[in-house]
């Protein structure tokens, strides 16, 4: 915010990166986190379902660190890694992250101005929550962007801890089909969807992604449901959801 | 499984995350350059809900009557509660009582 007794000089300069701005958007992000714990347990018990040993698990938390991405890898997980299916994987894993780069975007007008060799890492951390939050802090006139950073640090532990839980609750488990552990994703994902919600026609992607991936498996099988669908319910949703 | 291919898992991993991190960075890096026009915004907008339903929406296909039940369940308590952990919960405990009644 410029106000009147704000010095030209100061106005010039980027917002500086303060610890209070860094508390406070770690603090404002805590009522977040029992969803992402439910979250990062799913992960962990379906990544201790799926064969992986907890240091894979914890691997790809902490080097991937994204949910959704990491859910859908694993519920395509295959026998053998061959390099068609990492391909696959990481063709489906750059679709389900491409919301990231409208995220990103949203941020240029604000952070456009920092130093690459600070915003850069900073960024590493940027995933929903935090970025809800610091839009938030912004619109009321915050401009430390050490609250991003914040945020992201506290969500980044609470998804180490809660994959880490998950994969002991996991492993604990005789049958995981027995006890149900294998609908633990399809019911996350669920309760995802119905958060996700805007009405029939805004929310079209949804519906015409999961029509086409049934339509896709039944036909051909495999893992191209998952492409095929998503890249249909996408674009669909993009031209169905007009105003006009 | 994972540990009979140690070597394709490193790539695997190491693959995801620049390309997540891409994405991170690219949009704000993008926005010094081009601007996301607004049919390729919605297209965006509209990709994660498409890729979560494209998921979801085969298991019911191959899990048989325990597994609509679960996701039944799972969407009433998300329903009444709006709240994730009680939608698992349920999904999962539906699950489990529909497969010892034998279903």
């Amino acid at each position: 915010m410029m106000t009147q007794s704000d010095s030209p000089k100061a106005q010039d300069l980027p917002p500086a990166w303060t610890f209070p701005g860094f508390r406070e958007g770690a603090w404002t992000i805590l009522p977040l986190m029992p969803g992402l714990f439910a979250f990062g347990l799913a992960f962990g018990t379906v990544a201790a379902r799926k064969g992986f040993s907890l240091l894979d698990a914890l691997a790809m938390s902490g080097t991937v660190y994204a949910g959704v991405a990491q859910l859908v890898a694993l519920e395509t997980w295959p026998d053998k890694l061959t390099m068609p299916v990492i391909g696959g994987i990481v063709l489906v894993t750059a679709l389900i992250s491409s919301r990231f780069l409208l995220i990103g975007a949203s941020l240029r007008p604000w952070l456009g101005s920092q130093p690459a060799s600070k915003i850069y890492p900073a960024l590493f951390f940027l995933v929903e929550p935090n970025w809800l939050m610091s839009m938030r802090y912004r619109a009321n006139g915050g401009s430390d962007p050490a609250y991003l950073l914040g945020g992201g640090v506290v969500i980044y532990v609470v998804w180490i801890v809660s994959t880490a839980a998950g994969y002991a609750l996991g492993t604990s488990i005789g049958d995981p089909h027995t006890f149900g552990i294998d609908m633990v994703m399809p019911a996350f994902f669920t309760a995802m969807l119905i958060s996700m919600w805007r009405g029939a026609r805004a929310s079209s992607g949804m519906v015409i992604g999961g029509a086409v991936a049934i339509a896709v498996d039944f036909i051909f099988g495999g893992m191209w449901y998952l492409i095929v669908g998503a890249l249909a319910g996408s674009v669909a949703g993009g031209f169905i959801d007009d105003p006009e | 499984m994972i540990q009979s291919d140690p070597l394709g898992f490193f790539v695997l991993l190491l693959a995801m995350t620049l390309v997540v991190y891409a994405t991170r960075a690219g949009g704000f890096w993008l926005l010094g350059r081009v601007t996301i026009g607004p049919r390729l915004r919605k297209i965006l907008e509209a990709m994660p809900g498409a890729v979560i339903a494209a998921t979801v929406a085969p298991i019911l296909l191959h899990g048989g009557l325990s597994a609509w039940l679960a996701v039944a369940a799972a969407a009433a308590a998300m329903l009444v509660v709006r709240n994730d952990f009680a939608a698992v919960v349920a999904g999962v405990a539906v699950a489990a009582l529909a497969r010892a009644a034998g279903l």
